[in-house]
C-alpha cells in the first residue's frame, strides 16, 4: 500500500517554527507505524528524530500522537490509520526535536510518588508470602512502561502542568496496593496534596491511551477512595 | 567536559543497575546510558529466571548446574556455572524482598513453570524452576532494581553513548562517551569501569533485539585491545513472530504450547523424544530449519507454527497476557483459537568480553585481569553459557554476575588511587565522530545496515559453512567500504540520533566480523555454532574458547581451556 506520512518537524538548530514534512511511501499493511518512520529516517531522511528501542510496545520509547491520539508507533499497523497519517510529539512536554520530547519534569513526578518498596519489617529468610488474591490486587499497575502517553493526554494535565498526573499515580497505586508495601501514608499524603489525585476528572482519556491497557481512571479512583476512607 | 568518579558503570539494563546498587554505597558512582534506563531490554524478557527454589517440587542448585553445563553443550565454565545456580537462589529471594510482584502459588510462594533444558535428577524430565511474574519478568526486574536505584539516590546520566574506554598502563582509566542532548564529548575519569551494555542481535534481519543492541561495549572493548570470547556462539530463539522476530516467549512451551509443522505433526518427538518442544533453543531451532528445508514449512514457506489453541482461555489470560496480546496486535490472530506462524529469531550473544568470575575483563589464556576494567551481563562472557545459553539464565546471569562485579570493584575502588587520565584521553572518540560528523558520501548508513543483516542471517546464522563464512567474510568487506563513504545528512548537534546510527553500525560491522571469522576458525558443530561441513563435536579439539584479537593484520585468535569441575562431557541427548 502507499501511505503519506504527516510529520511534525521542528529543528530548534534550524527551525523558528514547527512545519509539516509529507513522506510519500510503499509499505505493508501489517508494518507498524515505527517502520514507516524508520523507513523515511534511513531512505528519506536521515535528520528525522524520535527515540525508538524494542519495537514492540514494551520499552516506551516512542510514544506520539498518532492522527490525534496517543500511541505507541511500535504498537499500531499501518493498516489501521488510513493512507495519510498524521505524527506529532506528545502534547504537553516541551519538544526538543521533532517527535522527540523532554521527559525530565515526567520523570520527576514518577519519582515524587516514592515509586519503590517501602518495609520496615524485617526480611524472612526466603520470600514473603502473598496470596494469589493479593497479588493480583494491584497487577493492572505493575503494567506501567512510564511512556508518558497517559500523562499527554489528560486536559487536567494540559491545564496544569503541576498536576502529578496519571503515570505517577498508577506507580504509586502499584505500591499502595501491594499487601507487603508499608509506604502507603506517606504516598497518600503526597498524592492527596493540591497536585494530586484530585485535579483528576475522570475524563477517561488515560484510558484510552495507555498502550498497556491499564484501566488508569480506575487506579485513580482506587487512589481517592483510599484517601477519603483515611480521612473518614 | 571531564567527570571525575570512583566508578562509572555503562549501561543500565538489569546488569548495570545491579551493578550500581551494589557498587553505589561505597562510592561515587555513575551510571551512563545510551536509553533512559527503564528503556532497556532486560525490560522485554518474558518467561522467568531460574532458581532452584524447589517451590513445586523438588530442585537442587546441582541439578540447575548440571542442566546448565549440558545446555551449553560442555563449553560453559564449571566453576561460574556453580556461582551462578548457588547465586540464583538468593538473588531471587532479594528480588522479592525489594519488592518484585512474582506471580505465586496457593501457599503464597513464589511460582514456578517449566522452561527449555530444565530437569530434575540430571535429565530425567521437566521441572518447574522458572521463577515468573506473568509473562513480563523482565519488566518487572528492571523496574524494581530501577526502582531501588531512585530510592538509593543513584546517579544518572541518561542518554549518554559509550563511544571509547581508556587504558593506561595495562589498566582501565576511564571511558568517553557522547552526550545524545547536546553533542558534547564527555570524559569520565574512573578508577574502575564496569561494562553492562547488553548484545548485539542487529547484525541479523530476524531479531528480538530492541534497534539499540548493536555490542557497543564489546565492540570498544575489542578496539581497545581487549579479545572477545566465543562470538561464534549466537542463540536463536525458536518462537520468534514470523518475519518480524517479536519473542514469543519459551514460556509458552512451558506451559504447554507445541511446534506444528505443515502436516500439524509435533515435529519435536522426532528430534528429542524426552523433552519434546522443551528442549534446548540450539536444537529446537535447528530441527524447525530442517522441517522447512525438507519442505515442512506452513506452506512450504520458512515459518512453522506454534499451536496455543489447547491451553485455555486460564492459562493465555493470566499466565501469558503479553503473548497473547503480541499474536492479537503484531499478527491479527486469536491464539485461543489459531495456529500462530514463528520462525527462529536472533536472540542472545553467548560471547562477549571475557571475564573471571568477579567480572574482571581478562585479556588472554591464562585470565590476566585489567585493573579496574569489569563486564557483566549479555556483553560479558564468564563463561555460563558455553555454546548455548538456557532459557531463564540471561537474567540469572546479569543479576549475579552484575552484583560479582560491582563486588570486586568496590573493593578495588577503595584500596587504588585513580590511574592517571592518558593525555588527551578523548582523541580516539573525538575522531571518530569528526570523522563521520561531515560525512558526505553517496551510501546510506540504513542501506548498509539492511545489506547487513540479510546477508548475516543467510550465511551466518543457524546453519553456516566454510562456503557462506567465505562469502560473508566478502560481504563484510565491501559492506566496510561502502561504510567509508556513507553520507550523514543531519549536521546538527542536538539529538543527531543519524550519527548515532552510523556510530552504531560500525560497531555491528566489527562484530560481525569476529562472529564470521570465529566461526571460520571453529571447524567442530557444538551448540548454537552449527557447521554443515563438521557436523560433530570434537573434544579433542576444539573443547576451548576462542578469544578473537583485533589486529592490523585482522583477527587473530588464541584459545583458553574450558574450566572442567563436576560433570565430564557427554553426548547430549534430550
Amino acid at each position: 500500500m502507499k501511505v503519506t506520512l504527516r510529520i511534525k518537524r521542528f529543528n530548534p538548530e534550524k527551525d523558528s517554527q514547527p512545519w509539516w514534512g509529507e513522506y510519500l511511501l510503499e509499505a505493508e499493511p501489517t508494518d507498524r507505524l515505527l517502520d514507516a518512520l524508520n523507513h523515511v529516517k534511513w531512505y528519506l531522511d536521515g535528520t528525522l528524530t524520535y527515540r525508538r528501542s524494542c519495537a514492540h510496545g514494551i520499552c516506551g520509547s516512542d510514544a506520539m500522537l498518532i492522527n490525534g491520539a496517543n500511541a505507541l508507533a511500535c504498537k499500531v499497523l499501518l493498516k489501521n490509520l488510513g493512507s495519510t497519517i498524521t505524527v506529532e510529539p506528545m502534547r504537553g512536554f516541551k519538544v526538543i526535536k521533532d517527535l522527540l520530547v523532554d521527559m525530565e519534569a515526567f520523570f520527576e513526578k514518577y519519582r515524587k510518588v516514592k515509586p519503590y518498596f517501602i518495609t520496615q519489617t524485617p526480611e524472612p529468610e526466603k520470600e514473603r508470602l502473598q496470596s494469589i488474591k493479593d497479588r493480583e490486587r494491584f497487577e493492572d499497575t505493575t503494567k506501567c512502561i512510564l511512556c508518558g502517553a497517559c500523562t499527554t493526554s489528560c486536559p487536567s494535565f494540559w491545564a496544569n502542568e503541576d498536576y502529578i498526573g496519571p503515570a505517577a499515580i498508577v506507580n504509586a497505586h502499584r505500591f499502595i496496593f501491594d499487601s507487603r508495601d508499608e509506604g502507603r501514608e506517606e504516598r497518600l499524603n503526597i498524592l492527596g496534596a493540591a497536585d494530586g489525585v484530585w485535579r483528576c476528572r475522570t475524563i477517561f482519556n488515560c484510558v484510552e491511551a495507555c498502550p498497556r491497557g491499564i484501566n488508569v481512571t480506575r487506579a485513580i479512583g482506587e487512589v481517592k477512595k483510599a484517601l477519603l476512607f483515611r480521612r473518614f | 567536559m571531564v567527570h571525575k568518579y570512583d566508578a562509572v558503570i555503562v549501561g543500565a539494563g538489569g546488569a548495570g543497575l545491579m551493578a550500581a546498587l551494589n557498587l553505589s554505597p561505597h562510592g561515587r558512582v555513575a551510571v551512563i546510558s545510551k536509553l533512559y534506563p527503564t528503556r532497556s531490554h532486560t525490560g522485554t524478557a518474558q518467561g522467568g529466571i531460574g532458581a532452584a527454589l524447589g517451590n513445586m517440587e523438588e530442585d537442587h542448585w546441582e541439578w540447575h548446574m548440571f542442566d546448565t553445563v549440558k545446555g551449553s553443550d560442555y563449553l560453559a565454565d564449571q566453576d561460574a556455572v556453580e556461582i551462578l545456580c548457588r547465586e540464583a537462589i538468593e538473588t531471587v529471594y532479594e528480588l522479592e524482598h525489594w519488592g518484585l510482584p512474582f506471580s505465586r502459588t496457593a501457599e503464597g510462594r513464589i511460582a514456578q513453570r517449566p522452561f527449555g533444558g530444565h530437569t530434575k535428577e540430571y535429565g530425567k524430565g521437566p521441572v518447574r524452576r522458572s521463577c515468573y511474574a506473568a509473562d513480563r519478568t523482565g519488566h518487572m526486574i528492571l523496574q524494581t532494581l530501577y526502582q531501588q536505584c531512585i530510592k538509593n539516590q543513584v546517579h544518572f546520566f541518561d542518554e549518554y553513548h559509550l563511544l571509547d574506554v581508556l587504558m593506561a598502563d595495562g589498566r582501565c582509566a576511564g571511558a568517553v562517551a557522547l552526550c545524545l542532548a547536546t553533542g558534547e564529548i564527555h570524559t569520565f575519569h574512573a578508577k574502575a569501569v564496569l561494562d553492562a551494555t547488553g548484545g548485539c542481535g542487529r547484525m541479523f534481519r530476524v531479531t528480538s533485539n530492541a534497534h539499540a543492541l548493536t555490542g557497543d561495549g564489546m565492540a570498544v572493548a575489542l578496539r581497545a585491545g581487549v579479545p572477545l570470547e566465543d562470538m561464534e556462539f549466537f542463540q536463536f530463539h525458536p518462537t520468534g513472530i514470523y518475519k518480524m522476530g517479536i519473542l514469543l516467549s519459551e514460556a509458552a512451551r512451558g506451559e504447554g504450547a507445541v511446534l506444528r509443522n505443515r502436516t500439524g505433526e509435533r515435529f519435536m518427538e522426532r528430534y528429542a523424544p524426552t523433552l519434546l518442544d522443551l528442549a534446548p533453543r540450539d536444537m529446537v531451532s535447528r530441527a524447525m530449519y530442517r522441517e522447512i528445508r525438507e519442505g515442512r514449512g506452513i506452506d512450504g514457506k520458512n515459518y512453522l507454527h506454534l499451536d496455543l489453541t489447547h491451553l485455555g482461555a486460564d492459562v493465555l489470560d493470566k499466565k501469558l497476557p503479553d503473548v497473547t496480546e503480541f499474536v492479537r496486535t503484531y499478527l491479527g490472530i486469536e491464539p485461543k483459537k489459531e495456529r500462530v506462524p514463528v520462525q527462529p529469531t536472533a536472540h542472545y550473544a553467548m560471547g562477549g568480553i571475557p571475564t573471571d568470575a568477579n567480572g574482571r575483563v581478562i585479556v588472554d589464556e591464562a585470565n590476566t585481569p585489567v585493573a579496574g576494567y569489569y563486564a557483566a551481563g549479555e556483553a560479558a562472557c564468564v563463561s555460563v553459557h558455553g555454546a548455548n545459553r538456557l532459557g531463564t539464565n540471561s537474567l540469572v546471569d546479569i543479576l549475579v554476575y552484575g552484583r560479582r562485579g560491582a563486588r570486586h570493584a568496590a573493593s578495588f575502588i577503595k584500596e587504588n588511587d585513580w590511574a592517571p587520565l592518558p593525555e588527551r584521553a578523548d582523541d580516539r572518540a573525538r575522531e571518530q565522530v569528526s570523522r563521520l560528523m561531515p560525512a558526505n558520501g553517496k551510501e546510506r548508513v540504513g542501506a548498509i545496515r539492511d545489506a547487513l543483516q540479510d546477508e548475516m542471517m543467510e550465511k551466518a546464522a543457524v546453519f553456516r559453512d566454510a562456503q557462506t563464512l567465505r562469502a560473508m567474510r566478502e560481504t563484510l568487506q565491501e559492506l566496510r567500504d561502502r561504510y567509508a563513504r556513507i553520507k550523514i545528512e543531519d549536521r546538527g548537534t542536538k539529538y543527531n540520533t543519524e550519527l548515532l546510527e552510523a556510530i552504531e553500525l560500525g560497531n555491528l560491522l566489527d562484530l560481525s566480523e569476529v562472529l564470521v571469522e570465529s566461526a571460520l576458525g571453529r571447524q567442530e558443530s557444538r551448540g548454537a555454532h552449527w557447521r554443515e561441513d563438521f557436523p560433530q563435536r570434537d573434544d579433542i579439539n576444539w573443547l576451548k574458547h576462542t578469544l578473537a584479537y583485533k589486529t592490523a593484520n585482522g583477527i587473530e585468535f588464541r584459545f583458553k581451556p574450558v574450566t572442567i569441575t563436576r560433570f565430564q562431557p557427554m553426548e547430549r541427548k534430550y
